[in-house]
């Protein structure tokens, strides 16, 4: 369970202003990533991002690129889940593989605005807002599974090393 | 019920059955990455795990920033040689190579009824072959290094027919960029896409890579179109493994059925900041352009050079567009060099890049100032992407960027004789 504050962006937030494509081949601590997020679409955000705020978009998130800094530098900002329209297929794969959860939910995507409050209830699958509880589909069990290992290394590093793979 | 040629790629590994929606475990043919294989290590290093499953599986071609452009980029480059050298990873293609995927291409990788990923988003491009080819992430191409398996979500399909013929000037990469107009930048979001239909071979194996390497642009999985004599002919001295051409079954199921005719199509600009936003040329001709670029993993093959040394032979470009030209391999350099275009180039006041990503994802060679503008033949156009966020990139054809960079305003390529 999370709380905090919405960010909200239109359809089609593209890999490039998640995260530049000119950081995309040197190690970066996930401090700076973090500090890079957004930054060619919303420069407040870098700096006004707090642990538990979300980010609220529209159809088709995190199109373009497969780098994965894209979904990495979110999770470094401490935003605690992506709720939007509908997400780019690899956007997906990525944030749930890095133990970002992302959300589908249409009608908070329309109902809510910059600067409301959200509390995300995994479990329940509600998203408890001042603009009162809009309820999304339980993320699927192949994706849960990931996510509560805490990431697909840890998921992978568990089966491996209870031999199953 | 027939199957699509998805269904059966994915049912044929899965060793059963599958259906739309179905998620199946599966050990791909090959796995592709770049610059970004160091990265990969390092989470691989994570798993615990001492030696790479399937060696032999994965293709790693240096590409992104080439030749290293800073002390960073250098390092980066070093860690992947030394990853390669320590996990006797045979298939490794340093700097001198060219795109990903135009090398994975050439090197007879992109075979008929393979399974292919890649951490890269346009690894769709092997779909041209008849390969069923997607973009993954770094995080999980380390966990395939270590365990050869990877979830895939069977795709519903969506089939594009063509039919009628090319007018002269207009290129695939105006098909490709209308049908994204038209289809939206998530058009095709979760879905795979068959390219067919009575006019598909008027595509020649340049013009199905651009399409199958776009096909990501509107959101697909991967884009196909089925192998034929061009195909077969082709792969007959490079491909590296014994293959099966697989084809959808005339009564597969698609989501949708599409037809474009060839015939009707003018040539195209994609307008910032997104590709879907895309326009007839006369629509937006007249603009001033700062740089034009020709080449990059969707345009920068043999033909594509050709088209545009038609148009450049014998003049100059504007003097105030800086025209950078970028082949897509080595091996197309070298055809290039051979058939006297890059000579009709640099006469014509081109600058020409060594093959590699060059200045499309905004690293090196190339980047944009404020309030710059650049016409290229690349595939994305997003805000920032080739440097400054208040910098401009348009998207075109070869024949329409060389068309512009000779008048120095966007230019309809059927008014340049």
């Amino acid at each position: 369970m999370s709380k905090g504050r919405v960010w909200k962006y239109g359809d089609d937030v593209n890999t490039d202003v998640l995260f530049a494509g000119k950081y995309t081949y040197t190690a970066m601590e996930p401090a700076e990533m973090a500090r890079h997020a957004l930054e060619d679409l919303d420069p407040e955000f870098a700096t006004g991002v707090k642990p538990g705020d979300v980010v609220l978009a529209g159809k088709n998130f995190g199109c373009g690129s497969s780098r994965e800094q894209a979904a990495a530098c979110l999770k470094s900002a401490g935003v605690a889940a992506v709720i939007a329209k509908s997400f780019a297929r690899i956007y997906f794969r990525n944030a749930t593989n890095l133990g970002l959860p992302v959300v589908q939910s249409a009608e908070a995507a329309d109902a809510l605005e910059k600067g409301d409050e959200v509390e995300v209830d995994f479990g329940a699958g509600e998203l408890r807002t001042n603009k009162g509880t809009f309820r999304f589909a339980p993320l699927p069990e192949a994706v849960l599974g990931i996510l509560e290992a805490g990431g697909l290394i840890a998921y992978t590093k568990k089966k491996i090393a209870a031999g199953t793979r | 019920m027939g199957q699509t040629f998805s269904e059966k790629v994915l049912g044929r590994k899965a060793g059963k059955a599958v259906r739309p929606g179905e998620v199946v475990v599966v050990a791909p043919d090959f796995y592709l990455s770049h610059d970004n294989s160091a990265a990969i290590s390092k989470e691989f290093r994570k798993l615990g795990v001492k030696a790479v499953k399937a060696p032999h599986k994965i293709v790693i071609v240096l590409d992104h920033i080439v030749p290293a452009a800073s002390e960073e980029y250098a390092q980066n480059h070093k860690t992947i040689r030394e990853f390669v050298a320590e996990q006797g990873i045979p298939n490794f293609f340093d700097i001198q190579h060219g795109v990903c995927h135009q090398v994975f291409s050439e090197q007879g990788f992109a075979l008929p009824g393979k399974l292919v990923v890649g951490s890269d988003s346009h690894t769709t491009t092997y779909g041209a072959f008849g390969a069923f080819a997607a973009g993954i992430g770094r995080t999980e191409m380390a966990c395939l290094w270590a365990t050869d398996e990877i979830w895939l979500r069977v795709p519903e399909t969506i089939r594009i027919d063509f039919r009628g013929k090319f007018q002269p000037a207009v290129a695939p990469k105006d098909a490709i960029l209308r049908i994204i107009g038209d289809q939206g930048a998530d058009g095709a979001d979760y879905r795979a896409v068959e390219f067919g239909g009575p006019a598909a071979s008027e595509f020649s194996l340049a013009g199905r890579m651009l399409l199958a390497n776009m096909a990501a642009e509107f959101g697909a999985k991967n884009g196909t179109f089925e192998p034929d004599g061009t195909t077969l002919d082709w792969l007959k001295k490079r491909a590296r493994a014994e293959f099966g051409v697989v084809r959808s079954d005339p009564d597969a199921v698609y989501e949708k059925v599409l037809c474009y005719d060839l015939g009707a199509l003018e040539p195209q600009v994609a307008c910032p900041h997104k590709v879907d936003n895309v326009k007839p040329v006369t629509a937006v001709a007249g603009l001033k352009i700062h740089q034009a670029l020709i080449g990059t993993c969707t345009n920068g093959r043999l033909e594509d050079l050709e088209a545009a040394a038609r148009i450049l032979r014998g003049g100059k470009v504007h003097p105030q567009v800086r025209t950078l030209i970028l082949p897509a391999s080595a091996e197309v350099y070298r055809a290039a060099l051979k058939r006297g275009l890059l000579e009709v180039f640099t006469e014509a006041g081109c600058v020409i890049l060594n093959p590699g990503c060059g200045p499309c994802l905004g690293a090196h060679q190339g980047i944009l100032a404020a309030g710059e503008v650049v016409l290229s033949t690349s595939n994305r156009n997003f805000r920032g992407r080739m440097g400054s966020r208040d910098s401009e990139i348009y998207l075109a054809s070869p024949a329409t960027v060389a068309a512009s960079a000779r008048t120095g305003v966007i230019t309809d390529p059927r008014t340049v004789s």
